[in-house]
């Protein structure tokens, strides 16, 4: 697998989680994705952004174009030090949140990418990482 | 401020949304929309969505606050014009959209809007006739 391109964006104000969800669509359209995929992969990523503002206090996303054999994906990393996620597994079920949200953020990014990832560590941050193939 | 305009039409309200929209501005459009309802007296109150290319748990939950808000005030809301795309992909997140009303498109939802205050015109001002 390798990586063709990739930059780095940071996400500290609302605004950012705009200029995150208008950079993501343009790499899926370069990457020559559908729509609906486009649109999964856009969603996923407004969710995961709100999610580093709101509750990791702000961090950065470092986006990547991806190519292996035959296929392109594009592989998004989100990554905050904020106070970190104490119970994955409650964090990651649908419905549950710590703060005023709906609790979709995390377990709906997850079913709209084909891979998902997710670091966290008590004070020290929390990393997500998902992946869309073409 | 950056805000989005609610137009007027008889007695309905009528957004359309046309910008990428951040967070607080889908919260003051929340706001505008229920002080626009109490002041217009406004009973029906269309929100058209094609032009949005997602809708995130966020606008989702917006779009379920101003149904739940509008219709303790009376007013019922309609959202139209949802893209294909955009549906598949809300019910993939987990969103349902549950209490909110939708239509597929203006004219759609237009009807809807008619035919509720027709029903609520019929049981409360006899009258007054409401059609036409």
């Amino acid at each position: 697998m390798s990586v063709w391109k990739s930059e780095t964006m940071p996400i500290r104000t609302q605004a950012d989680i705009v200029h995150v969800r208008q950079a993501v669509r343009t790499w899926s359209v370069d990457a020559g994705m559908r729509l609906v995929d486009q649109t999964k992969i856009v969603t996923a990523a407004s969710e995961l952004a709100r999610n580093t503002l709101e509750y990791g206090g702000g961090g950065e996303l470092l986006l990547e174009a991806l190519s292996e054999s035959v296929r392109v994906g594009l592989r998004l990393t989100f990554t905050d030090h904020g106070p970190g996620i104490p119970d994955l597994e409650l964090a990651l079920k649908d419905g549950w949140t710590s703060g005023g949200g709906m609790g979709m953020g995390l377990s709906g990014s997850k079913r709209l990418s084909n891979e998902f990832e997710i670091e966290s560590q008590v004070g020290v941050g929390t990393t997500v990482r998902i992946t869309r193939w073409k | 401020m950056e805000r989005i305009p609610i137009l007027r039409m008889g007695s309905f309200l009528l957004v359309t949304i046309q910008v990428d929209m951040h967070d607080r501005l889908a919260m003051t459009l929340q706001d505008d929309l229920t002080t626009k309802i109490v002041q217009t007296g406004a009973d029906g109150v269309l929100i058209d969505i094609s032009a949005l290319d997602i809708v995130d748990s966020f606008i989702g939950r917006m779009l379920g606050n101003i149904s739940a808000m509008s219709r303790i005030l009376d007013a019922e809301t309609v959202v139209v014009g949802m893209q294909p795309a955009v549906a598949i992909t809300l019910v993939e997140l987990g969103l349902s959209l549950p209490g909110v009303r939708t239509a597929l498109n203006v004219e759609k939802g237009m009807a809807i809007l008619r035919a509720s205050r027709t029903l609520l015109g019929e049981e409360e001002n006899d009258d007054v006739s409401l059609e036409e």
